[in-house]
């Protein structure tokens, strides 16, 4: 059984602000709501405001809430909260605040806070006419309980940051940072991302090879080099704590941008002569040169 | 006042066997396998439940060996039924079964074995036409439970393990939530092992059996001693097993009567769906076990149903997500393809011979206030259905 605070269970057995905000078309009042979660994900939240217009203040709140024991009671909280507040300290309300006011919450349940956090950005976003990005990714195996996290999200955001650990995952996206039951989750898809990665290269590299060197078409070039530095370089800067970018091609020069501590390391030139352009000669075109922009 | 209704969890120890266990724990701690009367009496018990415990299976006394509990016996079974026939590769079991046969078979596939998981319908029974397609000549072992933990469906056990046997393969039934609740006699059965606890029987939690068909070629899973013939090393948790067979006996005697079970049980799912709008029995359609009913509430959550509940001293269950501990709904109820709605406001009530008519008229009492309140918490109702359907698809799995 969940080890649910005295003040969750308050207002789960008896909530307070439930229920939703007529609309009187009253002078300065605005009502609003903004709305988080589905049915299928096991949670869905609906919040109410009534904002005076010429203040930015909530005067008043209410929720409506699909939900387990504490999804209700941080929906309750949330409105006991913001009421009062203008619009902008209500947006710096953060979901700790929630779970706070709370007397904490479950780490697996920490969720239910972030949804509140959620709804009331989307409310505020509503009232200000400000569109919210949807992410299909918000359907998919969830991977990450504690914080509501799917494959897809952890797919999308590891694979655009280039994250390679469990760590910089949950960084990025919060998913493992509660309980950590899912760290070994997070793991097998960073593995399958690398993976299919790995296969991308290789047929990239086979098609290419099929075509004599001497024929590398700029992409063909390019993408080679981009796989070298990917594979064999990259991950050797970044064991220092370095990185590299590729910049542009142009001909056989290759300008790369040096990051982290390559960037004011004293031996970035011999890195990159050393390193990179012997490499890239090697596994690309003898004739390459490789300058640092 | 705690009104127990969650018996497909765990179950009351009986008074008798708590009674006939104690001296087990105190006078009589002799080890069964010593060289002298004072551990050989202790012995003698442990022989004594062994009747009791084949005599409800309809086994002989050395077909049963005795487990921890029922994840032991899983894991023994499939790992003795694999070391049976160690050139098949491949394994037939459904998807709803319990995480203890489940998630061995995950294991296994990551060893190179080939996992067939037979699917459910809408009431949760599977179809005997797949099952039939699905076991081959390579088949090492089929699989599959004898009734449904969450619904209570009951699975055409011989009927499976008829067309296992015409394949070669090996038969084991997870029977932890029907024995004692559904009559057996392996004397005449296509079974070769099956799996039970103590805990869901009014015994302690801690101990179990395996019935293990006579001739068949079993190796242990745990290794070292000469324990149970050399099937299952360990000392005998004594006073445990003394209770099983204690509970066994009752358990046979209390077979005449389940049918007040399915009655009262009956009558509970009555007059909550004559109470509440917007509610159905899932695998209501099919055969059942007499003490589960498994009830899908629409547009509200399980586990805030559960603790409404808790509040008027009932123990029930739920297979919404939150319950879980994964987030991921029950995967029983989402492999019957029911709608997110039902899925996520499904509460279990288990009975035992021990549930009374007023303790199921004191559900029926207070349990449409709290849906009711609920739902007026909620955003869903059922004028939205039609909305909800566009993004209540169950997901692929």
């Amino acid at each position: 059984m969940w080890d649910y605070s005295e003040k969750v269970l308050d207002l789960f057995y008896n909530p307070l602000n439930q229920g939703v905000i007529a609309d009187l078309h009253e002078p300065d009042v605005a009502v609003v709501y903004g709305e988080v979660g589905s049915i299928a994900c096991g949670d869905a939240l609906r919040l109410h405001l009534k904002i005076q217009e010429s203040t930015e203040t909530i005067l008043d709140s209410q929720f409506q809430t699909f939900g387990c024991t504490s999804a209700i009671a941080s929906s309750s909280a949330l409105t006991e909260i913001i009421k009062g507040k203008t619009l902008d300290e209500a947006l710096n309300i953060n979901n700790q605040d929630i779970a706070d006011y709370l007397g904490g919450l479950p780490e697996a349940k920490m969720h239910c806070s972030v949804m509140g956090q959620e709804a009331l950005e989307a409310a505020i976003y509503n009232y200000r006419g400000i569109e919210i990005e949807e992410h299909e990714e918000d359907e998919g195996t969830l991977i990450c309980t504690c914080y509501g996290i799917t494959e897809p999200r952890i797919r999308r955001v590891a694979i655009e940051n280039d994250l390679t650990t469990v760590e910089q995952v949950t960084n990025y996206v919060k998913a493992g940072g509660g309980c950590g039951s899912c760290l070994a989750g997070i793991e097998d898809i960073l593995i399958e991302i690398k993976q299919e990665k790995a296969a991308t290269a290789t047929r990239v590299a086979a098609e290419i090879s099929a075509a004599s060197p001497d024929s590398l078409s700029p992409i063909q070039k390019i993408n080679l080099i981009q796989k070298v530095l990917a594979e064999e370089i990259r991950p050797v800067l970044m064991a220092d704590g370095g990185d590299v970018e590729l910049f542009d091609v142009s001909g056989d020069v290759v300008k790369v941008q040096l990051k982290g501590a390559c960037g004011s390391c004293d031996s970035s030139l011999a890195t990159l002569k050393g390193s990179i352009e012997t490499r890239l000669q090697s596994s690309v075109a003898t004739e390459l040169t490789v300058v640092a922009v | 006042m705690v009104l127990y209704l969650d018996n497909n969890a765990t179950t009351k120890i009986a008074t008798d066997v708590l009674k006939v266990m104690f001296p087990y724990l105190s006078e009589f701690y002799g080890n069964p396998s010593s060289m002298h009367s004072f551990g050989g009496q202790v012995g003698a018990a442990v022989q004594d439940a062994r009747a009791q415990v084949a005599d409800l299976l309809g086994a002989e006394d050395t077909e049963i060996i005795f487990t921890s509990c029922g994840s032991e016996g899983n894991n023994t079974a499939i790992h003795a039924a694999l070391a049976a026939q160690p050139e098949k590769r491949h394994i037939v079991t459904t998807v709803v079964e319990h995480p203890a046969i489940l998630n061995v078979c995950k294991h296994l596939e990551k060893k190179g074995y080939t996992v067939t998981y037979l699917s459910v319908d809408g009431r949760g029974q599977i179809d005997l036409m797949e099952v039939e397609a699905a076991i081959t000549g390579g088949t090492a072992l089929v699989t599959t439970m004898h009734a449904n933990n969450e619904t209570g469906v009951v699975f055409p056990v011989e009927q499976i393990g008829a067309i296992a046997k015409e394949c070669g393969a090996t038969f084991h039934v997870d029977a932890v939530q029907s024995v004692g609740k559904l009559p057996i006699d392996l004397k005449n059965s296509t079974i070769d092992l099956l799996t039970l606890s103590g805990h869901k029987l009014h015994a302690p939690k801690g101990i179990g059996a395996l019935y293990c068909r006579r001739g068949f070629r079993f190796r242990p899973f745990i290794l070292g001693g000469h324990q149970e013939r050399g099937r299952r090393a360990g000392t005998p948790n004594v006073a445990s097993i003394v209770a099983l067979g204690k509970a066994a006996e009752l358990a046979r005697q209390n077979l005449l009567n389940v049918d007040r079970e399915s009655r009262l049980r009956d009558l509970l799912e009555q007059r909550l769906l004559a109470l509440i709008p917007d509610c159905e029995v899932n695998g209501g359609g099919t055969t059942r076990l007499p003490n589960t009913t498994n009830i899908g509430f629409k547009y509200i959550e399980g586990e805030a149903i559960l603790f409404m509940l808790d509040k008027h001293g009932i123990c029930a269950s739920s297979g919404s997500a939150c319950t879980s501990g994964s987030l991921d709904p029950s995967h029983v109820l989402t492999a019957m393809g029911l709608p997110y709605t039902i899925l996520h406001g499904s509460i279990r009530f288990s009975l035992s011979r021990f549930t009374t008519e007023a303790e199921i008229q004191q559900v029926v009492d207070v349990m449409p206030g709290i849906v009711e309140k609920l739902r007026a918490i909620s955003p869903f109702n059922s004028e939205q259905s039609e909305w909800l359907q566009g993004r209540d698809l169950v997901r692929a799995t």
